[in-house]
């Protein structure tokens, strides 16, 4: 386990020195990584081409800060254009005041509509509507029974008409029955259809006609693959919906189809849906699907950490002492006090990318940092700064100042030792013995 | 020795590192046999295999292969690229179609015991009264079992199936425990003599365990009337699907063995190209597919057509 925690540690440790500005050449690797990423989650071969496209022509001559690499950056900021991209104006589901709100459902077979709209109509009824299936799927066989199910289920009235294939009509006839019963939301539930279906699509073009909704949704699986860009604009030409709906979230897709869609559409994705009870359903997070896209651990949010909470100059100062090989005890001192900024070490450790299940049985304890700080604490300034001067009697001295055994400090100062040792071999051109190193360092 | 000392050696072997990355380039395409794509023809094809949801990992396998196999071509068009590039491709599927003769199966087994697995959504009900009218029009005795306790009126929908494809459904209890039914179908079954049975199950998410156990106990249950059962376990899957196809049938075949798949909705614009992983994976050969939502809208799936559909729009095969 700790032969794999210190494998990733190292690479991520080899990147943490600045590059000065972002160049074709430093983040040409990550970018081509990231443009695989992309496509492995569904998006569009085009739309992923353009969107790296665009955002390198962005970032080029970006200052790097010390302490992120290259390819850290440009992953943040392709994280960053990722979730503005999503987000979107507008994206609460319109909802009429005064007159009735009816809502439009459109979209394949088997993306999830009807499941979808008996959702939506618990979700509206729970926010005091007074909501109405409509069950306009006369196509797939026991479409109106399955409707008809979730109803009784939500306590919800569903609206059908035995026998009546004309789905114009009966679309138009429940918003009169709405309207009679003192009901003020429709929720019109349409049979999947396929967009090259030119009648099929006529239909429903018609029942948008008819009844002008407040709101059509295209709802959409999210294990959707390259496709899912014709579909969603034959759509979208023809009955111009205004949100978007992604279904089946619970699976383990990365949901890379909504990024193609919203690229080709630009409308907002307004629910996502995710498991088979009738509650699974929320209202759409652009930087939660922008990560599950980009599916790598939370790079992104240590990046925004470490930028937020290192002090450059402070950093700078740092590498320079590393490269000296002069780090001491306050160099040590002032990194935990950043560490402790930014979180605790388990957190900051399962943010980098693979290290989340490599630390699922590791034993961090942060209360080992206060403990560490406090030892450093009753050192003098002079201990801190060359630590060789440590003898018994200081130790002892330490020991009692921090409320520790001598063993505590002993072992600290131990580790202090690997420690330096591996940032020699880390600046150094050695770099091999530090998985060594790395093995021996415990942080408890 | 002063001379040498401002030197930095590694940025000098990084430098190095990429001329000799050409040279070795060069070198091992003479040796190793693989011959150059020019840049247009390398995208071009990286483009329509990408789009056809064949996946980044195996679009640049496809492509190292038919460079190889480019070499000992003297002629390198684009269409001649093409060509043999689909034929690799046909040839990839090929690979795993099985060729043993159905109906020699069922006759040796009765009931010849079928049972339909697939995330939700995928077309496995649909599928179902498909597969069940055509062993009927082949003569056989078919009866279906609906296992999905679970979703809304799945009972409902499989009944009209069963009615268009005139065949005998048994019927299960909302809620109910869906081995059950697969015990009573393949029970009732082997009473009345039977040809083919076909067990219909709720959709699942591959994710969900304890759906996918229950996948186990079914099969375990079947088996217990007829020690064989299932003779098939057909993985239906929507060919819309991209990446997460692969997934799909990964943990699929994890909790139970898959004998075939059917791929399903491919009369829209979806390639279904992930297919390709899944069968290099998982070496189960598709059985059918589905072009739509007639009942006679099942085709047994041909490699060289499904090629042909994915290069639609760009040069031909060869026939």
């Amino acid at each position: 386990m700790l032969d794999e925690l210190s494998l990733k540690l190292e690479k991520v440790l080899k990147k943490v020195t600045g590059q000065g500005r972002l160049t074709e050449d430093n983040i040409s690797d990550t970018l081509r990584e990231i443009r695989r990423v992309l496509l492995d989650a569904d998006v569009n071969y085009k739309v992923a081409k353009k969107f790296i496209d665009d955002v390198k022509t962005k970032a080029l001559g970006k200052e790097v800060l010390v302490s992120v690499s290259p390819g850290q950056l440009i992953t943040k900021i392709i994280y960053d254009e990722l979730t503005e991209l999503m987000g979107g104006a507008n994206r609460e589901l319109s909802l009429n005041p005064t007159g009735p709100t009816i809502i439009l459902l459109v979209g394949l077979q088997g993306c999830g509509k009807t499941t979808f709209s008996a959702k939506l109509a618990k979700y509206l009824t729970e926010k005091n509507r007074k909501v109405l299936l409509t069950a306009a799927d006369v196509y797939r066989p026991a479409a109106i029974d399955q409707l008809k199910t979730l109803g009784k289920q939500t306590n919800i009235p569903v609206f059908s008409i035995d026998g009546e294939r004309d789905v114009v009509k009966i679309a138009d006839k429940s918003v009169s029955y709405a309207k009679e019963n003192g009901l003020n939301t429709i929720i019109i539930d349409t049979a999947g259809r396929l967009h090259v279906d030119e009648e099929l699509m006529n239909e429903v073009a018609e029942i948008k006609k008819k009844v002008n909704p407040t709101e059509t949704l295209f709802v959409v699986d999210s294990m959707t693959g390259q496709d899912a860009v014709n579909s969603a604009k034959a759509f979208h030409d023809r009955v111009d919906f205004d949100g978007i709906v992604l279904t089946k979230l619970d699976g383990d897709s990365r949901g890379g189809c909504a990024l193609s869609i919203k690229a080709v559409v630009d409308e907002p994705i307004k629910f996502i849906s995710h498991g088979e009870k009738l509650d699974s359903i929320e209202p759409f997070f652009p930087d939660r699907l922008a990560s599950r896209i980009l599916g790598k651990g939370d790079i992104v949010s240590l990046v925004e950490k470490a930028q937020a909470q290192f002090d450059d100059t402070e950093a700078e100062d740092l590498e320079k002492k590393m490269l000296q090989n002069k780090f001491d005890f306050e160099d040590f001192l002032k990194q935990i006090k950043m560490i402790k900024k930014m979180g605790s070490i388990k957190s900051l450790l399962g943010m980098m990318p693979g290290m989340n299940s490599a630390l699922k049985n590791a034993d961090v304890d942060d209360k080992q940092l206060v403990r560490v700080e406090s030892i450093i604490q009753s050192m003098t300034k002079e201990e801190r700064q060359n630590p060789k001067i440590l003898n018994g009697n200081r130790r002892k001295r330490i020991a009692r100042g921090s409320g520790n055994t001598i063993q505590d400090i002993n072992r600290l100062l131990k580790q202090f030792k690997e420690m330096q040792k591996m940032m020699k071999s880390m600046t150094g051109k050695g770099g091999k013995n530090m998985k060594k190193q790395l093995k021996n360092l415990r942080f408890n | 020795m002063k001379l040498f000392k401002n030197i930095n050696i590694d940025k000098l072997k990084s430098g190095l590192s990429k001329t000799r990355e050409k040279v070795v380039n060069k070198i091992s395409e003479t040796i190793s046999g693989k011959a150059k794509l020019d840049e247009a023809t390398l995208e071009e094809l990286e483009e329509i295999l990408i789009s056809s949801d064949i996946g980044f990992d195996t679009t640049e396998r496809i492509i190292e292969r038919t460079r190889i196999s480019l070499k000992s071509e003297g002629d390198r068009s684009t269409l001649n690229v093409f060509t043999i590039i689909q034929n690799e491709l046909v040839k990839s599927l090929n690979d795993h179609i099985e060729l043993k003769d159905e109906f020699e199966e069922i006759e040796k087994y009765k009931p010849y015991v079928i049972l339909i697995v697939g995330v939700n959504g995928a077309g496995k009900t649909t599928t179902v009264g498909k597969l069940a009218h055509n062993y009927r029009k082949a003569g056989l005795k078919v009866l279906i079992g609906s296992a999905d306790t679970f979703r809304a009126a799945a009972n409902e929908q499989l009944e009209i199936w069963a009615k268009r494809a005139g065949v005998e459904i048994i019927q299960s209890v909302s809620g109910s425990d869906p081995s059950s039914v697969a015990f009573d179908t393949i029970q009732t079954a082997k009473n009345e003599n039977a040809d083919v049975v076909i067990i219909d199950t709720a959709g699942r998410l591959h994710t969900k365990n304890n759906l996918m156990e229950e996948l186990k106990k079914i099969k375990r249950v079947m088996s217990k009337v007829v020690d064989y059962a299932p003779n098939e376990t057909f993985l239906v899957l929507d060919g819309n699907t991209g990446q997460n196809m692969v997934f799909q049938a990964n943990e699929f075949s994890k909790f139970t063995e898959l004998t075939g798949l059917i791929v399903t909705k491919l009369d829209g614009t979806a390639k279904g190209g992930a297919i390709f992983q899944v069968c290099s994976e998982q070496k189960i050969p598709i059985k059918y597919i589905g072009v739509g939502e007639g009942i006679e809208d099942l085709q047994t799936f041909e490699p060289k057509e499904f090629v042909k559909a994915l290069f639609a729009h760009n040069g031909t095969l060869d026939e």
